[in-house]
């Protein structure tokens, strides 16, 4: 099936359209799925993604230009139909749907299935193969409803009216979701960012966004973040820029903090179990519901999921691609 | 439970001491009676739940989850309870985060102090399901022993101290008279009376040594004597009553009824170090000889004792100290007072069973030290200084008491097999099984196992030990992983004895990493023949 599309450690090479779907390394056509960087890299010559993750790709490598496909949008190389349907990742985070020979190929790039206020939701799309993610590949990761973390922020920052709550989110997305979701719990008093930040943020905004009153952290007294919330990239928690915050309760929100010692390991007070992918539930429940004849596994923990496809009768394996997990990113 | 598995949680992640002891002390202010109690038992370590095996957790969970992804998920999450707590899928209607609020710590712990083992599986099934994932966690920590919170036995004291307003010390001195749910200790912190434990025989926690790093003492103010290789043991005796204590406050009366018998009766609370006659250590230039670590150690931890045994390892106690003569509490004297009042105790006691561990004539500490040197030769660990006019005090205090060993032996290991550590080293492999060689390698020598060393290594070693074990697997045994044979390390020791539990016929005291030699090719380490030379 599909001798078309192959698998290499640098990414998924669809061979009609000569083109690679979020390749590790600097190619002649990149199909671009998201703009985290491990997926999106700079120096393609010519690169295919939604206009938000073109925007995010400027923002990050300069004047990088490229051909902007709308959701819903397809466009046509060498005989291959590649149309890009939202993910529900981050702000422009896409699976890319591939038809030829009819075939249907669907690669996921990073999803998720909870409500985002800042992204477009996951569209399900029944396909022949279907390549996706596994970063949270194993049963034990159940990631909580998000108002249930929320509510956590939330109460320890009005425990401690002398503190902050520091919050690591990673600087694309789950900085902006928190914001958005913290936002909709009914808080609205300003939000202090770290400025590796905010340039993101005004994306977000450019796009529509709603995040409401943000600051610059590093422009703020001690005394004016007492009882504030922070943001921060996760590698500023326990950095030198983080001891001029005022006594901060150190929050982290990402998928890998539902495990203690992965949360204590990182010094974190406050373990917010906040993900942008997908959790054990919803990368089975997604399977079942494409119902592919094959499914690859990319990334994460590829053997849970292929092992769980191989105990329900479906056929899967697992293609070890390179490069694409980012610790903090969860 | 919720309230208590909240507890916990905040334990887990709080990192400051005083937080520490404020969420210690809310519970414990505000926790119905009896959960603070076993609350406060379970932080301290002195619950002690019989029945649940991790095999029958391992086995609960085979039955509802796919034995093969428990098994990845095990190897990525570290921890047993941690694993099961995350992945438990209810069997009842209920969401897997909802704590349904039907089971109080009270409530559990009964239940499990009376479980047997058949039936332990079913019921914790069951408790599982009325749980969310902090709750499973804290019940299987619970269930299976040692809660692992990072905190201390001191520090939970400390913070029930704190909630009542009561001083710590206090608390500690009738500890281990009451035992959990801590009846009368709650209601003296609510205003009762203090308990009075006279007349029952309890343990009072030991006083204890530094390392003598690298400083010098003046011998006008402290006293030298030998450092015995036995156990530390208490002696405690109501008049009516006499039991023995571990450093660990573990009672072993029933361990050694010779030493119990021989001073049936007595009415005092004596320190001393419990060792076996012989002669592998000292002389009578010393005091008086004894036999080595190893033979005491064909006495520790059974629970009744053959007449054989008893002929063949006649066990002593070696007296260090005084703490009760009698009612009268002797603890807040001098050490040389209280040493008179021991040489004049000790003088009514067995001899063959009791003798009074002898003080170092030494000019200074110059001399000291050239005497101690020769101690090697009869096989003595090192010596010991007492600051003369110090009281006897519970635990380590900084310039009291100091430990003066004689330095350690080494030898290069190879690394053989690593396996997971416990608490916030689950997540590594940090307990490393080590060997050396049957003979040259290059003539077909073997490498046997000959220790094992968890200790030694700093936080960065640590991570790079951690790697390395992953990068070098060769096969997985359950938790632990065999490793190629090509790192050495140079492990340092107390000394080497005979043994016939392991192959190798050889057993370390104390082995812990000295240094990791990734200069050192793996054929290069030490053959266990060199081991053998230094057996004491
Ligand atoms: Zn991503």
């Amino acid at each position: 099936m599909a001798h078309w599309i192959e698998a290499s450690p640098r990414g998924v090479y669809v061979r009609p359209a000569d083109a690679w779907i979020d390749p590790s390394v600097p190619v002649d056509r990149a199909l671009v799925t998201h703009g985290h960087a491990d997926h999106a890299r700079g120096g393609h010559s010519q690169v295919w993604a939604t206009p938000e993750t073109l925007a995010i790709m400027a923002l990050r490598y300069g004047t990088e230009v490229g051909t902007s496909v709308a959701y819903g949008e397809t466009i046509s190389l060498g005989g291959v139909d590649a149309t890009w349907v939202p993910a529900g990742h981050v702000l422009g985070s896409a699976q890319i749907l591939l038809e030829h020979a009819g075939e249907r190929i669907v690669v996921t790039g990073d999803y998720k299935r909870r409500a985002d206020p800042t992204c477009a939701p996951f569209e399900p799309i029944p396909c022949d193969i279907f390549i996706t993610e596994a970063t949270f590949g194993l049963p034990v990761f159940r990631h909580p409803p998000i108002e249930q973390e929320i509510d956590k922020l939330l109460g320890a920052l009005h425990a401690s009216p002398d503190r902050c709550v520091l919050v690591g989110a990673y600087a694309l997305g789950k900085a902006q979701r928190v914001i958005a979701e913290v936002r909709a719990r009914g808080h609205h008093d300003p939000i202090y960012i770290h400025g590796a930040m905010e340039r993101m943020c005004d994306l977000y905004r450019d796009f529509g966004i709603d995040l409401g009153e943000l600051h610059s952290a590093t422009a703020a007294s001690a005394d004016q973040l007492r009882g504030k919330i922070v943001v921060s990239p996760p590698s500023a928690l326990n950095d030198r820029w983080s001891r001029r915050l005022p006594d901060p309760i150190t929050a982290m929100a990402s998928g890998w903090m539902r495990v203690r010692q992965r949360a204590r390991q990182k010094n974190v007070e406050l373990p917010l179990v906040i993900s942008d992918h997908a959790d054990w539930d919803e990368l089975t429940a997604t399977i079942r519901e494409v119902a592919p004849s094959e499914t690859w596994v990319t990334h994460g923990r590829e053997e849970g999921l292929v092992h769980w496809c191989e105990t329900h009768q479906m056929k899967a394996r697992a293609l070890a691609l390179v490069g694409y997990e980012d610790e903090d990113e969860g | 439970m919720r309230a208590f598995s909240q507890l916990l949680d905040g334990l887990v992640y709080t990192r400051s001491r005083n937080a520490k002891l404020a969420l210690i002390a809310a519970y414990m202010r505000e926790a119905p009676d009896p959960d603070c109690g076993w609350a406060l038992a379970a932080l301290t370590g002195d619950l002690n739940i019989p029945a649940v095996k991790a095999s029958a957790i391992r086995a609960i969970v085979e039955e509802r989850v796919d034995p093969v992804l428990f098994a990845m998920s095990r190897d990525y999450v570290g921890d047993l309870a941690e694993t099961v707590s995350l992945l438990w899928p209810k069997r009842i209607d209920q969401p897997a985060e909802i704590d349904d609020g039907s089971l109080t710590l009270s409530a559990v712990i009964d239940r499990l102090m009376k479980l047997g083992r058949a039936e332990a599986p079913g019921v914790l099934g069951e408790m599982l399901d009325h749980l969310d994932s902090s709750g499973r966690f804290a019940l299987l920590k619970l269930a299976t022993g040692g809660l692992r919170v990072g905190i201390s036995a001191r520090l939970a004291k400390t913070g029930f101290a704190q909630a009542f307003g009561i001083d710590v010390d206090q608390v500690e001195e009738v500890w281990h008279a009451l035992s959990a749910p801590y009846g009368e200790l709650f209601a003296w912190g609510q205003g009762g009376e203090k308990p009075d434990p006279r007349g029952t025989p309890f343990f009072r926690p030991f006083m204890l040594a530094h390392p003598l790093e690298d400083g010098e003492v003046d011998l006008a103010d402290y006293a030298a004597e030998w450092k015995w290789d036995g156990i530390r043991v208490q002696i405690v005796g109501t008049g009516e009553q006499v039991r023995l204590y571990s450093r660990a406050g573990d009672d072993i009366t029933a361990t050694f009824p010779d030493v119990a018998d021989a001073c049936a009766g007595i009415h005092a609370v004596l320190d001393g170090e419990l060792l076996v006659q012989g002669e592998a250590q000292g002389t009578a230039e010393h005091g008086g000889a004894a036999a080595s670590f190893n033979a005491l150690q064909q006495r520790l931890g059974r629970k009744t004792v053959s007449a054989k045994m008893l002929s063949e390892y006649p066990a002593f106690v070696r007296l260090y100290d005084i703490l009760l003569d009698g009612d009268e509490d002797l603890r807040e004297l001098g050490w040389s007072d209280r040493r008179t009042r021991l040489e004049a105790f000790a003088t009514r006691l067995d001899p063959s069973r009791f003798d009074v561990s002898a003080v170092i004539d030494a000019a200074d500490f110059a001399a000291l030290g050239d005497i101690r040197l020769g101690s090697r030769d009869a096989a003595i660990e090192g010596v010991m200084l007492k600051r003369r006019d110090s009281p006897y005090v519970a635990g380590r205090r900084t310039g009291l008491w100091y430990k003066w060993k004689r330095d350690p032996l080494t030898v290069d290991c190879v690394m053989m097999y690593a396996q997971r550590g416990h608490g916030k080293r689950s997540s590594f492999y940090s307990d490393y099984t080590l060997g050396c060689w049957t003979g040259d390698p290059a003539a077909g020598g073997e490498l046997l196992p000959v220790a094992k060393a968890y200790s030694g290594f700093t936080d960065e070693e640590l991570k790079w030990l951690d790697s390395f074990v992953r990068n070098h697997t060769l096969n997985r045994f359950g938790p632990v992983r065999e490793v190629e044979k090509t790192l050495v390390m140079e492990i340092a020791f107390d000394s080497v004895h005979d043994s016939r539990r392991h192959k190798s016929g050889v057993a370390m005291r104390f082995p812990r990493i000295a240094r990791i030699r990734r200069d050192k090719p793996a054929e290069e380490a030490d053959l266990i023949e060199t081991l053998r030379a230094m057996i004491s």
